[in-house]
């Protein structure tokens, strides 16, 4: 499928109206279970091939830990779009992932700490 | 450029802000985060309902949920982002990806219209997501005591509740210093409380 050129695919004040699909080819199981605030990092490792534009902006958002809601953001695409693309470049070796957060159990004392001394000290 | 092939990334750790329309969610958010605010979306498919269907297949519609969140780095191994639930959009309670894996949540109150969050405290509830309640003292709002806000809201009585004011930084982080602590001291789970509890349904008016 050849990308849709030109701007009549984006709606100047709501911004993209059909990208969400265009960019994921119509994908929406992403490759690599990612959640949220899984954490993305490139390796710096090529791709070995050329990537999309979608694809290259989407690496050149993780050159710092960043979350997939972050990244999403920036890339003003709806979540499931965003870890879709993301997968990619994970399952290309060009980013690393951390593992989904269980959605459930409690958090431990520990982690709690943590956020605790991190808080106080702000 | 840095490389992190080989070193372990940071942690991400969320809180839900939640509580009605106008509450100061985006402000609380925006007052204690190291970034602007951004704003992700997510479709969420919604079954119809009332409209019966003859061959079986369920009429579905699609919608967007939209939240803002906030980031705070705590430190190289753990971050923290905050989550602003959508204060209008009744559906964000079928997003379960945006509650789930939360630490715990902050009610924002805004006692000029306390029935606005009912179904926040309801959600949490029937959850078992731990959540305090911070009442937001906005300019001429009438101040309540606490207690009277506990009433309104039938809060059981391990749920603390505190006030901030949503504009100041170190208000915020108060709130969120509150909510850790509470999550610390209430390491077991809530007596009588599953997530299979039946909602109670707050549809009292605050007196």
């Amino acid at each position: 499928m050849s990308s849709p050129g030109g701007e009549g695919w984006l709606d100047g004040d709501a911004a993209r109206v059909v990208r969400p699909y265009a960019v994921t080819g119509g994908r929406t199981s992403p490759r690599v279970e990612l959640d949220l605030l899984s954490m993305i990092v490139a390796t710096g490792a090529g791709t070995g091939s050329h990537l999309e534009p979608d694809h290259e902006q989407a690496l050149s958002l993780c050159h710092q830990p960043a979350s997939v809601a972050e990244i999403a953001a920036r890339l003003r695409l709806p979540a499931v779009a965003a870890k879709v693309l993301l997968s990619d470049l994970a399952g290309w070796g060009a980013v690393r992932a951390s593992a989904p957060v269980p959605a459930s159990g409690a958090a431990s004392h520990l982690l709690l700490e943590r956020v605790l001394d991190g808080l106080l000290r702000l | 450029m840095a490389s992190y092939a080989c070193d372990q990334l940071p942690a991400a750790v969320k809180l839900l802000v939640a509580g009605g329309f106008g509450a100061g969610k985006t402000t609380l958010v925006g007052s204690v985060s190291e970034i602007e605010p951004l704003t992700t979306e997510e479709l969420i498919t919604v079954a119809s309902a009332g409209i019966d269907s003859l061959d079986g297949v369920e009429l579905k519609s699609t919608t967007t949920v939209a939240f803002d969140f906030g980031r705070i780095t705590l430190g190289p191994e753990i971050v923290l982002y905050l989550f602003g639930t959508p204060g209008q959009d009744r559906y964000w309670f079928l997003w379960d990806e945006l509650s789930g894996g939360a630490l715990g949540a902050i009610v924002l109150a805004d006692t000029r219209r306390l029935e606005a969050c009912f179904a926040a405290v309801d959600f949490f509830e029937s959850r078992g997501i731990r959540f305090i309640v911070a009442v937001n003292e906005f300019d001429g709002a009438c101040r309540y005591e606490p207690d009277e806000v506990r009433a309104a809201l039938m809060l059981k009585p391990h749920v603390p509740i505190t006030t901030c004011d949503a504009r100041d930084r170190r208000s915020a982080t108060a709130v969120l210093v509150a909510l850790v602590r509470h999550l610390m001291a209430a390491g077991d789970p809530i007596p009588g409380l599953t997530p299979a509890t039946p909602t109670i349904s707050r549809n009292r008016k605050p007196a």
